[in-house]
């Protein structure tokens, strides 16, 4: 039916080109409300009976939030106890144009059954919308717009619903808007006043932002900062070139210095040096600023000092200005001069909830506290709690609300409490957070996506798919695996040949593209590995279960299959969606012991040995090629089953059967690369590793050099025999310690879109193409590459974003990002049980190699432990021995006795807890022994002798 | 945050509508008088004007005359002001001679033309103004020009696009949905015996989407037809009333 003949037809207009789009108004959206007479509508979101109890509203009541409410108390909507909100389509949109993180937040909240919040499409009803008027703003246009709509729910309610009377309170904190409401007969609060009128929960009041008023309030009245340009001014400015744009960069160790990141044309790039709370200016690290360059007089010299802000201070800016000429008498000669800017004005802030502590004021009875964010780039934030002596101790989030020109700190509000401080959870939630690691269980809505349980392979399945089951198929990985998303196979061919199978994990066919499923995996990106935790990227049901490839079950399966003679060259590759059973799931010992056994003979061990005989050409062939065999060492903890401590660490042993699956991957990675990239030349998702710039090797070289040995590292194949053959006459780790070195010199390996760059060559593995197939579970990349290779073998169909090389490129980047974050994650968790094993330890002994020698200290490997601590020669309370750096040679002579790299010391270990927020390992020397350096050794000598526990 | 909301959690489109609603659709019939057949359509924003002349001798060289049937000659372009950035559209531009053959092929496919052996029939299709489904609005006008004309044709053509969002086909896109992203499907479709005229698609779609979207157009152009289909209607009314027959 055509039903465009009942609308009104309206045309709106505006921006610099004429935009006319058509914009129907309908009479057929309903209100929502359980029990309404008026609205024929089949479901309904807003409850009938409301419960909240409020000393200003001791009627049933449904809130009607506008815009700015929205988006600066986003925490107090979040919490339970806010429900029956009507969120208005006005209100929805503006959000999504102002604050993306705000918007997901806010669809979430939409998107939950338990919060009945109800979006009302008021723009397209024909009794809500309204024209602009002329003169009058947007904004304003939109502050109407809510409350004609607020005005026509509360008639629609008094009309609509036969028993119980429902109010419409509309939350704003806008002060105009208030007045015209109140006028127009709207009951119509302050979003402050009304969250501090519920009786029920006292401690929402602690999770508002502070609004302007508030502010006022709190701080002095003398202006502290500069004031910030309007965007206007910044925009012509950048324009005619007498600002610079920027991203904000602030000193982990100074907190009076930062750089702005000006992104040029191209690879013109440069930094501008800040320093001085003035310049500074309000910035906040991440934020993106304007910046204005000073005359060339005034551009100083990075300064050495670590500064940290002592705090708490009140507005007093007598400290700042002692601690800034600290600053000024430690700046190097003139030749170290950069240019040096001042902030002029802040484009976008890029303020998230920060983690961190509470500092409790000395006054008594204050209700206003700094916190100081774990994050030492952030500053600290005054924020109000009534809470505070529940929160000392606690690691907790902050929101920023606002920086004043007249307070020196920027103000905040309490958002949530994370737990104790020290303890393994609360740590492991504050490295998650300060990672941007998404973390949250999975929402409703995701979980919606998942298949129905019992789930079963359908005849349908079986139709499209590859009857694979009864191969011997069997899974290799390390021990307590449950996301299994690899599993092999290898037979003879009557042809003499060997067909080698590699499975994985059919992933993408349970989660379709778009779904809510679909864009939180494509968000998290990847699985992230704590020690003793991981994250997933997907919900477990799939994770661990429907898509791990375990023994004995039926599994969908994307194959890749390939005919390979017994040179190990590969005859024919195809692809396939299967079915597979798999035979068994050995762990990497397991299948060693099998292929070692000479008595098994079984089909598994069969399949085994044939994979291993060729794994090991493919290596050698790939090392001929100029791959590069690279070690860092890898820390594991043996985690005690009932207390989750770590009771003993030691680093990763490498079996073959781990380069065994290994080399199969690659191939199967190889090959995958190259279909999609043939099928898809511009939109196929590639991964690569640039070849690292020259310079990079530097350390590389020198240290070789101090040991006689020249490094080649014009090529990869150049570098990788140059590496095998460094040896040093007993000195057997002296190799390994030259990879780890070889590992830093490198460049971080990134995804892209094929149709976005023309270099595809991965240095490390010496491939001219790559990929990620293999991994689907656990990375996003891989879902994505099924999706590609899916469409190319015509098992699937595809989408629009899926060959939209933009779209594919902004995912990419989010990617990266998410398995750089990762990783850090990874390496904090790692550190922080570190510390909790030694802390469990006291002082150990160990024996270690210096890795790099630094002006003041040198950086130590352990490497029973794989782990780097620094030793450092200077002491605050102690007066500083005679140290000599020589550059040239990396050298370091201390009272006479000098280091050079790869030195053997003993130093001991322990835990230094001094600062609760950054606990971290201190070392000290042992050996050499040099007089007022070195410490004697600790009396509890030894660990106890390692529990002989299997690694399994 | 890029690219605009296409389908709201709601199920509204930008403009408001649902997913298979179509746009306003005004037409009138018989806009000229020199012509011997003219119409002018609106579809929403989309307004687009056409003209037939013939059958009529083949004019320009003979060896074009097909000696069983009339030949059909398409000629589709854009008025300069059509969109909102003013352009120079040189005449016969590749798009609008893909556009013209794209009619032809329509067209040769509805109208009866072995009534006119060794004879030419002009359709000229003229988009005053651009908002999305270009392409359906110029058939849709040239069908009514057509009926002016008094040329008998197997049935009304009728022109709708439909594309894919959310896994949700929408019917009938409008400029913004059009470069959105994604597919555009447009069908032109003889209603009454369900056969395909043209279609187009510029897009990959798998082939599982293509029945779904394809159901969509079909309904949609159904409910164009219904709509020339009044128009036609009151437009013979309106004629006979005026001839006082
Ligand atoms: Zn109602």
């Amino acid at each position: 039916m055509l039903k465009s003949k009942t609308f009104v037809k309206k045309t709106r207009s505006g921006g610099v080109m004429k935009i006319v789009r058509e914009h129907y108004l309908r009479d057929d959206i309903w209100c929502g409300t359980e029990g309404c007479v008026e609205c024929k509508q089949e479901e309904t979101v807003l409850q009938k009976d409301v419960h909240i109890e409020s000393n200003l509203c001791s009627f049933p009541h449904y809130l009607l939030p506008d815009t700015n409410v929205v988006l600066s108390q986003i925490d107090i909507l979040e919490d339970p106890l806010i429900k029956n909100v009507i969120i208005l389509q006005t209100v929805l949109q503006e959000v999504r144009h102002r604050s993306a993180p705000i918007y997901k937040r806010l669809k979430d909240i939409l998107h939950d059954k338990e919060k009945h919040f109800y979006t009302f499409t008021n723009e397209h009803h024909r009794d809500t919308f309204i024209e602009r008027e002329p003169g009058e703003s947007a904004n304003d246009r939109n502050d109407r717009a809510i409350r004609v709509s607020a005005k026509w729910y509360s008639d629609h309610l008094k009309k609509a619903l036969s028993e119980e009377e429902i109010q419409i309170v509309l939350l704003t904190n806008d002060r105009g808007n208030k007045e015209k409401a109140v006028e127009s007969g709207l009951l119509t609060y302050k979003c402050e006043e009304y969250v501090k009128s519920l009786i029920a929960n006292p401690e929402l009041v602690d999770r508002l932002a502070l609004t302007d008023d508030d502010k006022n309030e709190i701080t002095s009245s003398k202006v502290l900062f500069p004031e910030h340009l309007p965007l206007s001014r910044i925009q012509a400015g950048i324009k005619s070139g007498a600002f610079q744009q920027g991203t904000f960069r602030a000193s982990r160790d100074n907190y009076l210095e930062a750089t702005v990141f000006v992104h040029g044309e191209g690879d013109q790039s440069t930094e501008v040096l800040i320093q001085g709370l003035q310049n500074l200016n309000r910035s906040v690290h991440q934020d993106l600023v304007a910046v204005e360059i000073l005359p060339q007089n005034q551009w100083v010299a990075p300064s050495s000092v670590v500064l940290q802000d002592e705090g708490p201070k009140e507005d007093d800016a007598t400290e700042e200005v002692e601690a800034e000429k600290t600053l000024k008498s430690a700046a190097g000669g003139a030749e170290s001069r950069k240019p040096t800017g001042r902030v002029v004005g802040i484009i976008k802030r890029n303020w998230r909830p920060f983690c961190g502590m509470l500092f409790l004021s000395q006054i008594k009875e204050a209700t206003r506290h700094l916190f100081t964010p774990a994050d030492r780039r952030i500053p600290r934030i005054r924020v109000e709690t009534r809470q505070a002596a529940t929160l000392a101790g606690q690691r907790i989030m902050v929101a920023i609300d606002g920086w004043p020109k007249h307070s020196r700190y920027p103000n905040g509000h309490f958002v949530r409490s994370l737990g104790c401080a020290g303890d393994k959870d609360t740590e492991t939630e504050v490295l998650l957070l300060e990672h941007d690691v998404p973390h949250q269980d999975f929402s409703q809505t995701v979980l919606s996506f998942l298949p129905k349980m019992p789930w079963s392979i359908t005849e349908e399945d079986m139709a499209v798919r590859e009857d694979l089951r009864h191969l011997t198929v069997c899974s290799v990985d390390p021990p307590g695996c449950t996301d299994i998303d690899d599993a092999l196979h290898c037979r003879d061919l009557p042809n003499g040949n060997q067909e080698v199978g590699v499975h994985i994990a059919d992933v993408s066919h349970f989660i379709r593209p778009g779904n809510a499923l679909d864009q939180e995996a494509a968000n998290r990106g990847t699985t992230v590995y704590l020690t003793g935790k991981r994250i997933d990227m997907v919900p477990e049901l799939l994770s661990s279960n429907l898509c791990s490839l375990r023994c004995n079950v039926e599994r969908l399966a994307f194959s890749c299959i390939w005919e390979i003679n017994d040179k190990a060259e590969i005859v024919k590759t195809r692809f396939t969606k299967s079915v597979i059973n798999s035979k068994a799931s050995l762990t990497y010992a397991e299948a060693q012991m099998r292929i070692d056994d000479t008595n098994m003979n079984d089909e598994i061990t069969k399949s085994l040995r044939g994979l291993n005989s060729l794994a090991k050409i493919l290596k050698r062939q790939r090392i001929e090629k100029g791959a590069l065999t690279l070690s860092s060492p890898e820390v594991r903890f043996h985690i005690d089953s009932e207390t989750h401590d770590p009771i003993d660490l030691q680093t990763k042993e490498l079996k073959e059967t781990n380069s065994m699956v290994e080399e199969f991957m690659l191939l199967a990675n190889i090959s995958v690369a190259q279909k999609i990239y043939d099928e898809f030349s511009e939109c196929a998702l590639l991964r690569k590793h640039p070849a690292p710039p020259p310079s990079n090797y530097d350390i590389l070289n020198t240290a070789a050099k101090s040991k006689d040995l020249v490094i080649h590292t014009d090529t990869a194949k150049a570098l990788a025999d140059s590496l095998d053959a460094a040896q040093v006459d007993g000195f057997p780790y002296f190799n390994t310690l030259l990879r780890i070195l070889a590992t830093r010199c490198m460049m971080q390996a990134v995804y892209f879109c094929s149709g976005m760059d023309s270099d595809f060559h991965h240095y490390g593995l010496a491939s001219p193409i790559y990929t990620h197939f293999t991994s689907p579970i656990r990375r996003y990349s891989d879902i994505i590459v099924h999706r590609l290779l899916a469409v190319a073998i015509g098992a699937d169909s595809t989408y629009p974003d899926l060959m939209d090389k933009h779209k594919q490129s902004a995912l990419c980047n989010n990617l990266n990002y998410r398995h750089k974050m990762a990783q850090y994650a990874q390496r904090a968790s790692v550190a922080f049980h570190t510390q909790l094993f030694f802390k469990n330890r006291g002082i150990m002994n160990e024996e270690g190699f210096i890795l790099f020698v630094r002006k003041n200290a040198i950086i130590i490997l352990i490497p029973k432990f794989g782990m780097e601590g620094t030793v450092f020669f200077e002491n605050k309370n102690k007066p500083s021995p005679k140290l000599t750096f020589n550059q040239e040679a990396t050298t370091l002579t201390v009272e006479g006795h000098t280091f050079n790299m790869f030195d053997k010391v003993k130093v001991t270990i322990s835990l230094d807890a001094s600062n609760i927020q950054h606990q971290k390992i201190r070392m000290s020397l042992v050996e050499p022994v040099i007089l007022g350096v070195s410490v004697a050794p600790s009396e509890d000598n030894q660990p106890k002798a390692k529990k002989a526990k299997l690694d399994g | 945050m890029a690219g605009l909301e296409l389908l709201s959690d709601q199920g509204y489109r930008l403009d408001g509508r649902k997913a298979t609603e179509l746009r306003k659709v005004q037409a009138r019939m018989g806009v000229f008088a020199q012509a011997d057949g003219s119409a002018y359509i609106e579809q929403g924003n989309t307004k687009a004007l056409a003209v037939v002349y013939g059958p009529h001798e083949v004019r320009g060289s003979r060896s074009r005359t097909l000696n069983d049937r009339a030949v059909i000659n398409c000629q589709y372009s854009m008025a300069t002001f059509s969109t909102s950035e003013r352009k120079r559209r040189p005449h016969g531009d590749r798009k609008s001679t893909e556009m013209s053959l794209h009619l032809k092929q329509t067209f040769e496919a509805a109208v009866l033309t072995n009534l006119y052996p060794r004879s030419q029939i002009d359709i000229y299709v003229k988009i005053l103004q651009s908002d999305g489904g270009n392409y359906s609005a110029g058939v849709n006008a040239a069908t009514l020009a057509v009926i002016d004309a008094g040329i008998p044709l197997r049935d009304y053509v009728c022109a709708c696009t439909a594309g894919f969002v959310d896994e949700t086909p929408l019917t009938d896109l409008c400029h913004a949905e059009e470069s959105g992203g994604g597919t555009s499907l447009a069908m032109a479709l003889l209603p009454r015996g369900g056969h395909i005229a043209l279609l187009q698609m510029d897009a990959r779609l798998h082939q599982d989407h293509l029945e779904t979207l394809m159901e969509a157009a079909m309904t949609a152009c159904k409910s164009i037809s219904k709509v020339l289909d009044q128009v036609v209607r009151q437009h013979l009314q309106e004629v006979s009333a005026l001839t006082g027959e």
